[in-house]
C-alpha cells in the first residue's frame, strides 16, 4: 500500500468530515433562516469532499474499507485532521472564526492541489476549490460584519480569534508524509502558503477592525492523531449507529 | 398592509373566486380571507421550522455518510420551505419578524406532529415515509388553491416532498430487509408514527371549524377526511410491501366503499397536543426561543454594519 497516499488523503478527508459534522450541529439552530442555509450549504459541500478523498483513501489502502468504514469504524488516534475542525462551535463567533481560518487555507491548499501529480486528487481538488472560494467569500464576509458591527459582536469576534489562533500553525506544517508528498508532487510546500495566508488575515481583520492575534505559540498534533479531547465526543456521536449495530447495512 | 383600505365586495369576490381567477397580492380580498391566509401560511410556515428539529435531531448521528448528505439536503429544503411560505405570507401584509415572534410567544401554531420524539433512526425514515407523505396530500391541492402566491409556493414545495417522501420510505425499506433488530426498529417506529400522521390532516369534518369557509374560498379544496382517506389507501399497500403490520386492528378492505375502513383516532391525544401537552412541545418550542435569543446579536450587528458601511460596498476575499 502506498502509504504517503494514503495518509495524505485521510487528512484531507478527516479535515472535511470533521468540519462538515461541527457545522451540521448549526441545522434548524441558525441565527437566522437565511443563515441555516448556508450554514448546511457549506456542511454539505464539505461533505461531499469528504467523501471523495476517503473513498479514495480506501481504494489506495485496498484492504475492504470505503467511506463509510473509514469514517465511522476508526478512533480518534486513527484521524488526521488538524486539531482546528474539531474544535466546538460554540457561539457564532467561534464558528466564523474556525470558518474562516480554515477556509482561507483550504483554498490555497485546494489551488495547490488542483495540480497534483495525481489527476485522481487534481480533479476532487478543482471541484472542492470552486466550492472553497465560496465559503471563504462568505465567511471574510461574517468576519467583517461582526467586527465591524456592534461592540458586542465586535468583542465575541475578537476573543473567538484570538482562541482559535493556536490551532492554525498546524495547517502549514510539515512533516514526513508532506515532504514525501511534495518529494512526488502529489501536494504542496505547506510552509510557503503561511504568507498568503497570513495576507488574507491581515486584510480581512483591518477591514473587519480586528487584531491579528499576537500569541507565537502554537498546538498541534491531529495530523498525526494527537487530538484534543473534544474530538473523542464528536466521534461517540457521529459513529454510534455503526458502532451499536456492526455489520448492518443502512 | 396595501390594500387595507381598499372595500372588497364580498359577492364579486365570491364571482372570481368561483371563476377560478386566482387573488394576487395587489388585490382587494375581504379581511377575513386576508387573515385566515397569514393564519394558515404562517402556520405552514412555522411548521417548517420547527419541523427542522426532530430531524436536525438525527444528522449528526445519520448511520452512512451518503444519509447524512441527503438527511442534511432534506432539511435544509425545510428552511428553504420556510423561507418561500415566510415571502409569500408577507405579501398580504405581515412581517416574517411579527410571525416568528408570534411563534416564539406561543401564539401560533405549527403542525402537532412535530411535538412527538425522533427516538431511532427508523423514525427518520418513517417521518420522510408518513409524516411527509400527509403533507404531501394536504398540500396537492394547495398548488391550486385561490391565493396566487400560495399556490405558487407549493407547486415547488410539493416537488421538494416528493422527494422526501421517497427517501423516507427508502430508509424504511433498506431497514425492513435488514437485520431482525433493523426491522423491529422500522415496525416499532411506524407504530409511534402511525396515528399521529392521520392526525395531521385536522380533525373530523363535523369537528373542523375553519373549513367550510376555507373551502368557499378555494383555500382549502378537499375536506380533511377525504384527505385523510387518500393517505390510508395509499400506505396501507406501501406497508405491506415493506412488511410491516400497520398499528390498528379495525383496518380492513372494504369493497363497497372501494377505500379501507380504519379505526378511531385518538382525538384527545390530538386536542392534548395542540394544546400544549406533546412530548416535545416545551422542547421545540425553547429550541426556537434559544436560536433566536443567541442569534440577536448576529442579527443587529449585521444589521450595525449595513448601516455604517450603505450600498454594502465592501469586497475582498
Amino acid at each position: 500500500m502506498d502509504n504517503v497516499l494514503f495518509e495524505y488523503l485521510l487528512r484531507s478527508g478527516d479535515n472535511c468530515l470533521i468540519l462538515s459534522q461541527r457545522l451540521s450541529e448549526w441545522c434548524g439552530h441558525g441565527p437566522v433562516l437565511e443563515e441555516d442555509i448556508a450554514l448546511t450549504n457549506v456542511a454539505l459541500d464539505l461533505l461531499g469532499q469528504a467523501r471523495f478523498w476517503l473513498s479514495y483513501a480506501g481504494e489506495v489502502e485496498d484492504a475492504g474499507r470505503d467511506e463509510d468504514k473509514l469514517a465511522f469504524l476508526r478512533d480518534t488516534r486513527d484521524f488526521r485532521n488538524v486539531l482546528l475542525v474539531e474544535q466546538p462551535s460554540g457561539d457564532y463567533a467561534h464558528t466564523t472564526a474556525r470558518q474562516f481560518y480554515f477556509d482561507a487555507w483550504h483554498y490555497l491548499a485546494l489551488g495547490e492541489l488542483s495540480h497534483s501529480s495525481d489527476g485522481r486528487i487534481a480533479a476532487i481538488a478543482e471541484k472542492a476549490r470552486k466550492e472553497a472560494a465560496y465559503h471563504l467569500e462568505r465567511s471574510v464576509d461574517w468576519i467583517i460584519r461582526l467586527g465591524d458591527g456592534t461592540e458586542e459582536s465586535h468583542h465575541r469576534m475578537q476573543c473567538a480569534a484570538d482562541a482559535l489562533w493556536m490551532y492554525t500553525g498546524e495547517l502549514f506544517e510539515m512533516d514526513e508524509i508532506d515532504r514525501a508528498a511534495e518529494e512526488r508532487g502529489i501536494g504542496p510546500n505547506l510552509t510557503a502558503l503561511r504568507a498568503p495566508w497570513r495576507v488574507q488575515v491581515e486584510r480581512t481583520f483591518a477591514e473587519a477592525t480586528l487584531q491579528v492575534p499576537a500569541g507565537q505559540w502554537m498546538q498541534r498534533g491531529g495530523k498525526r492523531g494527537v487530538h484534543t479531547e473534544k474530538l473523542g465526543y464528536v466521534l461517540a456521536e457521529m459513529q454510534f449507529l455503526q458502532r451499536a449495530y456492526p455489520g448492518s447495512q443502512w | 398592509m396595501a390594500t387595507a383600505g381598499i372595500q372588497t365586495n364580498p359577492d364579486e369576490f365570491q364571482e372570481r373566486i368561483d371563476a377560478g381567477i386566482k387573488i394576487e397580492p395587489k388585490d382587494a380580498m375581504p379581511d377575513a380571507y386576508r387573515k385566515t391566509l397569514i393564519r394558515q401560511i404562517s402556520q405552514h410556515a412555522h411548521s417548517e421550522i420547527v419541523g427542522q428539529l426532530p430531524e436536525g435531531n438525527w444528522i449528526t448521528r445519520a448511520p452512512s455518510l451518503k444519509r447524512k448528505a441527503i438527511l442534511l439536503a432534506k432539511v435544509q429544503d425545510e428552511a428553504g420551505h420556510g423561507l418561500y411560505l415566510y415571502s409569500a405570507a408577507e405579501t398580504l401584509g405581515v412581517t416574517r419578524e411579527q410571525m416568528i415572534e408570534d411563534l416564539l410567544a406561543g401564539k401560533a401554531k405549527y403542525s402537532s406532529i412535530f411535538n412527538y420524539p425522533t427516538l431511532t433512526w427508523a423514525d427518520i425514515g418513517a417521518i420522510g415515509w408518513l409524516v411527509d407523505g400527509s403533507a404531501i396530500i394536504n398540500q396537492i391541492p394547495i398548488c391550486r388553491c385561490s391565493y396566487g402566491p400560495y399556490a405558487r409556493a407549493m407547486v415547488r414545495i410539493c416537488k421538494e416532498e416528493t422527494f422526501h417522501q421517497r427517501q423516507g420510505f427508502e430508509i424504511m425499506l433498506t431497514l425492513s430487509r435488514g437485520t431482525a433488530e433493523q426491522k423491529a426498529m422500522a415496525q416499532d417506529a411506524l407504530n409511534r408514527w402511525w396515528w399521529p400522521s392521520l392526525m395531521m390532516h385536522g380533525p373530523s369534518d363535523k369537528d373542523s371549524k375553519h373549513s367550510a369557509q376555507s373551502m368557499k374560498w378555494k383555500i382549502k379544496l378537499f375536506s380533511n377526511d377525504e384527505l385523510r382517506q387518500k393517505f390510508v389507501d395509499q400506505t396501507v399497500p406501501q406497508a405491506e410491501f415493506l412488511g410491516l403490520t400497520i398499528p390498528d386492528k379495525e383496518l380492513k378492505w372494504n369493497p363497497e366503499r372501494g377505500h379501507y375502513d380504519f379505526g378511531q383516532i385518538d382525538w384527545d391525544e390530538f386536542q392534548n397536543i395542540v394544546q400544549g401537552n406533546g412530548p416535545c412541545n416545551q422542547e421545540r418550542l425553547q429550541a426556537r426561543i434559544s436560536a433566536h435569543r443567541d442569534g440577536a446579536w448576529v442579527r443587529e450587528a449585521a444589521a450595525a454594519y449595513a448601516q455604517k458601511h450603505p450600498r454594502g460596498a465592501r469586497r475582498s476575499a
